[in-house]
């Protein structure tokens, strides 16, 4: 077992756990003030996270991962 | 300047619509007059500069627009130029060394020591994108979506699909998405022959273009690349969410990069030929990927995590971290300040090799592009942003990347070991937003 499979399992425990349905989780919806605010959202700014996807995708082996990585541009 | 600022995001509006068809011009220019909060747009402009190679340009706007039941049409257009210098996978020597440029067309020259780069890169894309995303069931959302990217020499077309369900109180959502793209390259001065010698004398000569053609398969080649992302977010509490992915990704046929070559050395490391370099043409990558959020009294910290994995033995670890700081109202204005942290680490593609050893057999595909080598890199930037008139948000983000490619362990022979196979690249990137 590499460090690459260790680490998997060490994400894919706690997703589990979650997903069994720990009752404790989660919010009513009038506790969602913070959760609302534009810095919570998983992608805050959309044009920023293109930009960077763009950059990284022409000048790394690695793209995608937190959406699609696909094709695109010959950037690569 | 205020009725200057609505006539523009009236004249936006209007020239989207424009994209959809007549019948919602009209119905754009009654409710742009109307209601100001019928499109929101979003716009930027990036500049990206390394220190003796590439730079480029590229500007991004994007129009949203929510109807009732919660649609969403998303359109997206984004232009960029590029220009500057690459590193075309030669090593450097301790003499001067002569290159043909990848249309055939004349050569250069790079100097003694410097690592060979072929600075006769330049290139402006085009690319569209429309995504419609609407609620289909009680706690079932579903999206899709279409991509054109053009530029000179190359053509993408892609769709994507995805769906996503809510439950437990929307605390959990579970999405599965797709995304299929169709690539046509067709570089300056064709597809080159995996290791053909790159022909290096008179361009001008009658015989020269006989003999450069003769270093080619064909004029285009295409590639297709098809992702499956199965996603899982949950609210763990009133101050913290978080998301998990994994991907998988299949990227088939020319994967390789025309215009990189590679030198065979002798047991001296003295260059004795250049060679095109070859990849294989077929790579599957996956990644998981764990993003969380957590906000404190008043900032906000963004961290996420990235494994990757491929079929050509490269893995990476990717870091990315964004701590958001909400300024107090000192200019009577809401403002922020975003420090933002990135750390990458790849490990080196099997097919991955600085240079050829003349005294050993050609492998099957070899490619000296450091971009698939071994390398860490590191990005540091701060964005600063601030609400102006009628709430829309100005920022700037000015960040710090740098590439440092490192040795996996091959041996430098002779001159090889006094000049700089793995040189670092140093960016710089400046960014203004402006949401409307």
């Amino acid at each position: 077992m590499n460090t690459g499979h260790k680490i998997k399992l060490a994400l894919i425990v706690p997703l589990i756990a979650t997903a069994s349905g720990c009752t404790s989780l989660g919010v009513e919806p009038w506790e969602r003030d913070l959760l609302a605010k534009d810095a919570m959202s998983l992608t805050s700014s959309p044009i920023d996270s293109a930009l960077d996807d763009h950059i990284y995708f022409s000048k790394e082996a690695s793209s995608g991962g937190k959406g699609f990585g696909g094709g695109g541009c010959g950037c690569n | 300047m205020k009725t200057e600022k609505t006539n523009i995001k009236a004249a936006l509006t209007i020239a989207t619509a424009a994209l959809l068809g007549g019948n919602t011009v009209a119905h754009a220019e009654t409710t742009a007059a109307k209601e100001d909060n019928s499109w929101e747009f979003d716009s930027a402009f990036l500049f990206y500069s390394e220190t003796d190679r590439v730079s480029a340009s590229e500007v991004i706007l994007n129009a949203k627009k929510s109807f009732e039941d919660d649609e969403i049409l998303n359109l997206k257009l984004t232009v960029d130029a590029l220009t500057g210098a690459s590193a075309n996978g030669a090593v450097a020597q301790p003499t001067v060394q002569t290159f043909t440029r990848p249309s055939g067309n004349g050569q250069y020259d790079i100097a003694p020591g410097d690592t060979p780069l072929d600075d006769t890169f330049h290139d402006t894309r085009v690319q569209l994108n429309a995504q419609w995303t609407q609620a289909v069931a009680d706690n079932l959302t579903a999206s899709g979506g279409v991509h054109i990217s053009k530029e000179y020499d190359y053509l993408s077309l892609g769709v994507n699909g995805n769906i996503a369900m809510d439950f437990d109180r929307k605390n959990s959502t579970v999405s599965l998405g797709f995304s299929h793209f169709q690539d046509t390259f067709t570089p300056e001065g064709g597809i080159p022959k995996p290791f053909a010698s790159m022909l290096i004398g008179d361009s001008s000569a009658p015989t020269w273009d006989d003999e450069f053609a003769k270093t080619r398969l064909g004029s285009d080649d295409d590639k297709t690349t098809t992702d499956l992302l199965l996603g899982f977010t949950q609210v763990i509490n009133r101050r913290m969410i978080m998301q998990f992915n994994y991907s998988y990704s299949m990227v088939d046929g020319y994967l390789t990069d025309p215009f990189k070559i590679l030198t065979i050395v002798d047991d001296n490391g003295i260059a004795q030929d250049y060679v095109y370099e070859s990849r294989p043409d077929s790579r599957v990558k996956q990644s998981i990927y764990a993003q969380s959020l957590y906000h404190f009294d008043t900032n906000v910290l963004d961290v996420s995590y990235r494994y990757m994995w491929d079929d050509g033995e490269i893995t990476s670890h990717t870091i990315d971290s964004r701590f958001t700081i909400p300024l107090s109202d000192s200019f009577s204005r809401e403002s922020y300040i975003q420090p933002h942290f990135r750390f990458y680490q790849q490990s080196a593609a099997d097919f991955y090799q600085p240079f050829i050893l003349a005294s050993e057999p050609l492998p099957v595909f070899a490619s000296a592009d450091y971009r698939i080598g071994e390398m860490t890199a590191f990005t540091i930037g701060l964005k600063y942003g601030l609400l102006v008139n009628n709430g829309h948000e100005l920022s700037f983000r000015l960040e710090y990347y740098r590439q440092t490619p490192t040795d996996a362990g091959f041996d430098e022979p002779g001159v090889l070991k006094e000049v700089d196979l793995y040189p670092s690249v140093d960016a710089m990137i400046a960014q203004v937003s402006y949401s409307f």
